[in-house]
């Protein structure tokens, strides 16, 4: 039931949003709706032990196809579906002074229904089709709401991912038709007693649709321009929760369904993973714009995710569950800097801003203590997940765990730098550089009291992340 | 008492939280109560844990789970022992005196960056206690990058300052080199052992289990760690640049405290350095470098915060030399000397500073001793300890690092001694050019100089009677005729204890001190002479200037280091990424826009080529439906062998 309640509420949440015709009563019927499924979220697993029946439904869904609607949630999916839970209603708070309309709210609402149900779907069509769903709405709030080059980045955005969809889907049906009952199911499709070859191209055809997801180098160049030329609360659903599908995905569904997969690829993964991790490094000590800044950042921080996942070694699956949560938060902590300052300066170029701690003391603790937490800083939330992965990177090799441990150095590089240059040097004038908040103050902290609590006592969290490892095959 | 050393980093979290979340409501008043009588509750614990530990009590009191994953299992737990508890006393001893003396020197703040700057040393505590008191090497990595913040936090303090924020920055990132050293020696030990708990992995079953190449490979993993924290040669340019601080943080964090804790962490680890000749000469070298090369900086630096820092560094150069040479307990008891004497002369340099408005040229000083008489008396004291001069507490220290430094090469010894007598040198000119002779400042300077308040020279007077006195902890056995050792060994014996020593006679023992005593007044009798007119050179020529320019290293970094890699960063930017991946991308898509315009023509409203393509259609479809999805459609079998196999089949052999 909570399963269902979790997709069925923000689904119809955004539909009735849409439909309102005041923009004031659906930002704030947006952000209700939005506290009621973190509530729903939070009561529900605290009360509901890992298994249980509410946690998962199976009804017939696309007979013809055999699909059923299949949702179920476990340890990891607990984690990731708790992480959308909390992301939407301090995305909502984080940009009340906005006023967009209300199609506005009601299709966020609808993404995340659509990723609530990724994290759910126990069904290879219901999968692709949470996928889509997750994904259109997404594309409609880039290619509306944005600067003056925002049609065109979504438009890239929106065909970059499409293809890596329609990839996904081409290979969802050709499982399909080898399983003998034609079943969509998970379990069934891991089933299939794949030829190895076989087994090797469709694991890269999944790859390719979920490394476009994540990002993995080199299919990464529509993330900076999309974070960049959409509006700031498209990129945060973008980038604390959509991302983490293609991680999600990877390890519940690509290396679930091809256990098989040769060394060799496995390891032509890991090597574009890491090595996409310093590139997007370096690539952040050269940025001017904040927003390609933190898309670099988290191409680099994503990387680390994706190397350690495909090592297939268990405590950096545990780390990669742990860490998709602690980067949900980090990053949307990061996005709402953004949009303090850009609100407040009209500027997003760090050549451009400078002095702001003497005006804006608050903002400064805030970010740099989100800044700290984005470097992994110990007792914060980032460093029991990096540390796990990078655990997992030196049992599979030393030496790439010591290239990957040079991103350690260059992140403390380019996120001292942008501290630096945004809060620090002498004060200068801005248009408009009113003070923080109140719903400022509370979105902050939030995502501050998150870090910690995490990043102290991460048991819990370590806890549900035992559970990824029964797709470890 | 032991059962609740917890509370003694809790205390400076709590007062860290208070002067950081009421910054902006707080008085001065209620600041420096609080902020200091935090650490002051710290140390009446310590001292009580102490005196427990100094019956024999030690354990391990285990807070809450901190990672649990699989087999790994790393509590948040502290480890009470001789070791940590004597770091206890220093860091909440020197730092509550130093919290005392800083209200004064930092008065001039405004409340709530007052504030800011307490609730930053209090975190500082904070981490350092952590550091030292951790039971496992997580635990004191937490605390390792801790006070690493801490100090960037408060190199930057005055964050207008770009160039400050700059030194704040280097530091950071230089220390981030050497953690990484260290974290990749942790993932060793958890991908070898299972296990970081100090007390399982210094089992003698666990260290059976590391093959030497592991035991190397650790220990000098840990060693990078420690040359970033303890700034050693290579990694040392970022503490003359920390000091952009306030100086009582140089007093804390960059002489007494932080800095130390590659010397903690080393002694820490004995059990596995014990097992690594190669290390252990490595650290040898490493520290006699630095010493040197520090020490020669030192002389030509006419910034008073800078000779001590290139001090500092030098004084390192000699822990770690100790440390190499077995010299355990000789390090830590230089530890704890140095901690008494380099915070002395730093925050006698912070009074010299108070009393100049802000100089710190040396070259602008002098005769300071006539106004400022406490201040002046105190760093003699300090200066005598640091010289090495009997029976100050420096003498004893740095005789027993010398001792196993001899017992090991006689030629080491004598580039070591070198060292120490350049340190009493440059230490007796800043003290010359500072404190005696005629000023050389601005008459409006010169009105002004006034001796510091009490808050800051009572901190002084304190810390002068240690370092006159903390000899006693360690009298040698040569004056005492004791078997087991001096208080510090015998009290330090169940955890770290001194390499095996050659022996050596007590005559040469006497020819030793003879002669390190005799340089150490030829030093200062040169530094009298060199400095009797008081002129400064800021423009050294030559090899003098090279000093000065302290060898370029900052430079030749700067070209071998940061330059690459921003130009890697700028070419990865500029053509790989823009013109590279991102032009690939695109072309992409103009390359299908393209083609849907060109085959748009297509549909050109001509039957006839309407029905030619239809054909091509048509037969396309039956090539495909007839190959190759048949046998897809037809169930899962084998691929049938290829017939490349049969091509290149081996002739038979008749």
């Amino acid at each position: 039931m909570i399963a269902l309640l979790l997709f069925l509420l923000p689904l119809l949440g955004g539909i009735i949003t849409c439909l309102i015709p005041q923009n004031a009563t659906a930002k704030g019927v947006s952000l209700f709706v939005a506290i009621c499924i973190f509530a729903l979220a939070a009561a529900g697993f605290f009360y509901t032990p890992q298994g249980s029946q509410a946690l998962s439904i199976n009804y017939s869904w696309v007979s013809t196809f055999n699909a059923n609607f299949a949702l179920q949630i476990d340890g990891l999916g607990t984690i990731v579906c708790m992480l959308c839970a909390i992301v939407f209603p301090v995305i909502f708070l984080s940009i009340w002074h906005r006023n967009y309309g209300s199609t506005y709210y009601g299709l966020m609402l609808l993404a995340q229904a659509g990723m609530m149900g990724v994290f759910m779907a126990k069904d290879g069509l219901l999968f692709y089709f949470f996928w889509e769903l997750a994904l259109i709405p997404v594309y409609f709030l880039s290619s509306i709401w944005g600067n003056e080059h925002k049609v065109k980045y979504a438009f890239k955005f929106f065909i970059y991912t499409f293809l890596g969809s329609l990839l996904m889907l081409a290979g969802l049906i050709y499982l399909n038709f080898l399983e003998p009952t034609h079943s969509f199911a998970i379990k069934d499709l891991a089933a299939i007693n794949l030829p190895h070859n076989t087994e090797q191209w469709l694991f890269w055809v999944f790859f390719i649709a979920f490394a476009i997801k994540m990002p993995i180098f080199p299919f990464h160049t529509w993330q900076p321009d999309a974070y960049e030329h959409t509006n700031t609360g498209t990129t945060m659903v973008l980038s604390s929760v959509m991302v983490k599908m293609g991680v999600f995905a990877s390890i519940c569904w690509l290396l679930y369904m091809f256990p098989n997969v040769d060394v060799l690829n496995l390891n032509i993964v890991i090597g574009l993973s890491v090595f996409g991790m310093l590139y997007a490094s370096f690539l952040a000590m050269k940025q001017n714009d904040l927003k390609r800044l933190i898309a670099y950042s988290s191409i680099a921080h994503i990387g680390l995710m994706s190397a350690a996942l495909f090592t297939k070694i268990g405590i950096g699956w545990q780390g990669v569950a742990v860490q998709m949560f602690a980067h949900g938060i980090n990053i949307l902590g990061m996005w709402m800097v953004v949009e303090f300052i850009e609100q407040r300066t009209g500027k997003r170029k760090i050549s451009e801003l400078g002095g702001l701690a003497q005006s804006q003391p608050t903002l400064a603790i805030m970010f740099v203590i989100i800044a700290l937490a984005n470097i992994a800083l110990p007792l914060t939330n980032a460093f029991v997940g990096e540390f796990l992965m990078f655990n997992a990177l030196f049992q599979y090799n030393i030496w790439v765990a010591a290239a990957a441990g040079l991103s350690i150095i260059f992140a403390a590089v380019y996120t001292l730098r942008m501290v630096q240059y945004v809060l620090y040097g002498q004060a200068k004038t801005y248009t408009n550089n009113f003070a923080i908040q109140p719903h400022e103050l509370a979105a902050f902290g939030i995502i501050i009291v998150a870090i910690f609590i995490m990043g102290v006592y991460a048991k819990p969290m370590l806890t549900l992340a035992t559970d990824v490892l029964q797709y470890l095959r | 008492m032991l059962q609740y050393s917890w509370l003694i980093p809790l205390l400076p979290l709590v007062g860290f939280l208070i002067n950081g979340l009421f910054r902006k409501k707080l008085s001065h008043t209620a600041t420096t109560i609080i902020g200091s009588g935090v650490i002051l509750a710290s140390f009446i614990v310590s001292v009580f844990v102490f005196f427990e530990v100094k019956a024999g009590a030690s354990g391990i009191i285990n807070l809450f789970p901190f990672i649990e994953v699989g087999k790994l299992n790393i509590p948040f737990s502290f480890q009470i022992d001789a070791l940590s508890s004597l770091f206890l006393l220093i860091i909440t001893g020197i730092g509550f005196l130093i919290h005392v003396y800083s209200s004064a020197y930092m008065h001039h703040e405004t409340s709530d960056h007052f504030a800011r700057y307490f609730a930053y040393l209090n975190l500082f505590v904070f981490s350092m206690l952590l550091l030292v008191m951790g039971s496992n090497y997580i635990i004191m990595f937490i605390g390792w990058e801790g006070v690493g913040l801490c100090s960037y936090l408060l190199i930057g303090y005055w964050f207008k300052n770009n160039d400050y924020n700059y030194a704040a920055r280097k530091a950071f990132v230089m220390n981030r080199i050497g953690d990484l050293g260290f974290l990749l020696g942790i993932f060793w030990l958890v991908a070898k052992l299972g296990t970081i708990q100090y007390n399982e992995v210094f089992l003698a079953e666990s260290l059976a289990k590391l093959t030497p190449t592991d035991i190397a490979a650790v220990t000098l993993l840990f060693l990078v760690g420690a040359m970033g924290k303890s700034a050693q040669i290579p990694l040392y340019t970022w503490l003359p640049d920390a000091m952009a601080g306030p100086t009582p943080v140089s007093a804390l964090i960059h002489a007494a405290t932080m800095v130390t804790a590659g010397i903690y962490m080393i002694a820490r680890s004995q059990a596995l350095f014990n097992l690594s000749q190669l290390t252990q000469n490595v650290i040898l070298y490493i520290g006699l470098a630095t010493a040197l090369v520090a020490a020669s900086i030192a002389l030509k630096q006419n910034d008073i915060k800078k000779v001590l820092a290139y001090s500092t560094v030098s004084q390192l150069g000699f822990m770690f030399l100790g440390l190499g040479a077995g010299a355990y307990v000789g390090s830590i008891f230089h530890v704890l000397t140095h901690a008494f004497f380099k915070a002395l002369l730093f925050l006698g340099a912070g009074s010299v500073i108070h009393g100049m408005g802000g100089e710190q040229n040396i070259g602008l000083m002098g005769g300071l001793s006539k106004k400022m008489k406490i201040t002046a008396f105190t760093f003699l004291m300090a200066c005598i300890a640091i010289s090495g001069i009997f029976p100050f507490s420096g003498f004893f220290s740095k005789d027993e690092i010398l001792l196993y430094v001899y017992a090991k090469s006689p030629i080491l010894y004598v580039v070591a001694l070198f060292a120490a007598l350049l340190t009493a040198f440059y230490m007796f000119r800043l003290y010359f050019l500072t404190f005696t002779g005629t000023f050389r400042g601005t008459q409006h300077k010169a009105d002004h100089l006034h001796e510091s308040p009490s808050a800051m020279t009572i901190p002084l007077i304190i810390l002068a009677i240690f370092s006159v006195s903390a000899g006693i902890f360690g009298l040698p056995t040569l004056l005492t005729g004791s078997q087991s050792g001096h208080w510090l060994q015998q009290f330090l014996n169940p955890v770290v204890k001194n390499g095996p020593l050659h022996h050596i006679s007590h005559t040469t023992e006497w020819a030793l001190i003879a002669v390190a005593l005799i340089g150490v007044f030829g030093a200062i009798r040169l530094a009298y002479v060199t400095t009797k007119k008081g002129l400064v050179n800021n423009n050294e020529k030559g090899f003098a200037g090279l000093l000065q320019n302290k060898w370029y290293v900052d430079e030749a970094y700067n070209a071998a280091v940061v330059q690459p890699v921003l130009s890697t960063a700028g070419f990865f930017n500029k053509y790989v990424e823009k013109l590279g991946i991102d032009k690939l991308v695109n072309s992409v898509g103009t390359g299908v826009k393209y083609a849907g315009k060109e085959t748009r023509h297509l549909q050109s409203g001509l039957i006839g080529n309407y029905l030619l393509w239809m054909v091509i259609g048509i037969m396309f479809l039956i090539i495909i439906i007839t190959d190759p999805l048949k046998t897809m459609l037809e169930g899962n079998k084998p691929a049938p062998q290829p017939a490349i196999q049969n091509n290149i089949k081996v002739p038979q052999q008749p």
